[in-house]
């Protein structure tokens, strides 16, 4: 299993957390432990927002530089969101995803929402299906990520069949 | 100056102590966050844009029936004490009333729709915020109704929702569900006997989180806290508010045992402080609003342990509201002084408690 932070050398340590009443558990080379050691996962359950921001900056291996990554429909750039907390438009939770998602689920112990499922008005039908259809993706991506191929398996027969 | 008394229910129906548990519990209020699609956050909004915002909400709270008797507000065509007004009211937060910026002026088309029980604040940090807000501690009440009025206005405008994300919110700590759940307790018994460090630090814990009378950066005042959820991701919004229900009942629990241990341990001093709060508050002449919000929540205790009969619990809930700054303000009909705020404020006590007999 790859390191949840680098993404590049394998994973040797297992760090889980129990924030609140939810256990998040990271997945971490040696490097990357050592760099976060105990101290850094304290303080980021302490004020969880500002601190994951600034861990951001130094965990990022995206190629494209995270500062200028920026939102096509509102213009707002992940820096923006840094400097002040809050993100310019919807688009921008597509458009800054990967960061969210891990940020997310530090605050919030998941990522995946199972509360009420919203249907816009008049697009009950079409939404459904494209609901359904970003699911099911999201639950292959655990599966692969999990190491659980026969649901992968499974999970991609639906999503040809939806697509 | 506008007339809270032409607002539904004055905007304030949750103080008549009608709800479970009122003499700990005073109101549990519930707020669901919505942005609608198309539109940038508040933050990065121009003027243009929440003027859109306001204008299609506008149009859909006409339409939509379970707004059928709410009242619009525009915040920016207010004076800063009708701002204030309605913020002491817990119908607008200080960020929409603009009480903290300088020159306090409310941003372009920032509103509050107000009906009873559930509101909608437009343009907040979220285009949206459904507020709904009953007496006592009842959170199934108050999300029934809030999720009539989202449900109507979710089918009147498109929100911003995300398969993963749930509802797409300004600050991700709201995304999800987008539910707030606050419940405003009276814990007296628990700071006297000096448990409530422990209390609260359990709190933390279990994934709820604490804060004063007024909401976030509000500070403590008078034994009153707000207990709500801290996450609003990952879990549906049923188990949000079962979990939060499940540990307020439990505080309720731990306060009712420490004012029995406070009875069987300390009697005569409890009889005594509950007392001298009520004497003080009977026949001050000047009352600051920390002393005032101090000795009601002494009087409240001697109320709740049966010391002191013949006052209601509705008559307290009303002093809380009726002796703050702007609502002094209102009742003299001119801005105050300090000394006349003061003196405003003892008066208006007086009144209040005089005419009930104990």
């Amino acid at each position: 299993m790859r390191c949840d932070n680098c993404k590049e050398r394998d994973a040797v340590i297992n760090l889980t957390q129990v924030e609140h009443d939810t256990k998040v558990t990271l997945h971490l080379c040696e490097q990357c432990a050592q760099e976060k050691g105990i101290e850094t996962g304290t303080t980021v359950l302490k004020t969880p927002l500002g601190k994951f921001l600034s861990a951001m900056e130094k965990s990022t291996t995206l190629p494209v530089p995270a500062d200028t990554l920026r939102c096509p429909a509102c213009g707002a750039t992940l820096r923006d969101f840094r400097d002040t907390g809050r993100l310019g438009c919807a688009d921008c939770y597509q458009a800054f995803g990967d960061h969210l998602r891990d940020l997310l689920r530090r605050l919030h112990g998941s990522s995946q929402h199972v509360g009420e499922r919203y249907l816009p008005p008049g697009a009950a039908g079409e939404a459904n299906a494209a609901s359904q259809l970003l699911d099911l993706r999201d639950q292959l991506r655990r599966a692969v990520e999990s190491e659980n191929f026969e649901l992968a398996a499974e999970l991609r027969d639906q999503i040809r069949v939806l697509e | 100056m506008i007339d809270l008394s032409l607002l539904p229910d004055g905007g304030v129906a949750w103080l008549d102590a009608s709800g479970p548990n009122p003499h700990i519990v005073l109101s549990t209020r519930i707020r669901l966050a919505r942005n609608v699609v198309g539109h940038p956050f508040s933050l990065r909004a121009t003027d243009a844009d929440r003027a859109a915002v306001l204008a299609r909400v506008s149009d859909a709270a006409a339409e939509c029936g379970e707004l059928r008797g709410a009242q619009l507000l525009r915040l920016d065509e207010l004076t800063r004490l009708d701002r204030q007004l309605l913020h002491e009211r817990h119908l607008v937060s200080k960020e929409l009333a603009a009480l903290d910026r300088e020159p306090s002026e409310a941003r372009k088309a920032s509103a509050v729709l107000i009906d009873s029980p559930a509101g909608v604040m437009v343009n907040e940090e979220d285009h949206l915020r459904l507020q709904a807000m009953v007496s006592g501690f009842a959170l199934e009440d108050a999300y029934t109704a809030l999720e009539s009025v989202d449900t109507e206005l979710g089918q009147l405008l498109p929100f911003a929702f995300h398969p993963e994300f749930g509802y797409l919110t300004s600050c991700p700590t709201n995304a999800g569900t987008g539910l707030r759940a606050s419940v405003l307790i009276h814990l007296p018994g628990l700071v006297l006997t000096k448990e409530i460090g422990k209390v609260l630090q359990g709190l933390t814990q279990v994934g709820l989180t604490f804060r004063g009378l007024y909401g976030e950066g509000s500070e403590v005042v008078g034994n009153f806290f707000q207990l709500s959820n801290q996450t609003t991701l990952g879990k549906a919004e049923g188990e949000l508010l079962d979990h939060l229900g499940r540990i307020v009942r439990q505080v309720i629990e731990y306060e009712e045992q420490a004012r029995d241990v406070l009875l069987k341990t300390a009697a005569g001093t409890v009889d005594d402080k509950v007392w001298r709060a009520y004497g003080l508050l009977r026949y001050a002449r000047s009352l600051s609003f920390e002393e005032t919000m101090n000795l009601l929540s002494g009087v409240r205790l001697g109320v709740g342990l049966n010391l002191i009969t013949g006052l209601s619990v509705y008559t307290l809930n009303k002093l809380l509201i009726h002796t703050q700054p702007a609502h002094l303000a209102a009742l003299e009909g001119r801005p105050l002084s300090d000394t006349e705020e003061r003196a405003s404020r003892a008066s208006c006590v007086r009144r209040l408690l005089g005419a009930e007999t104990t």
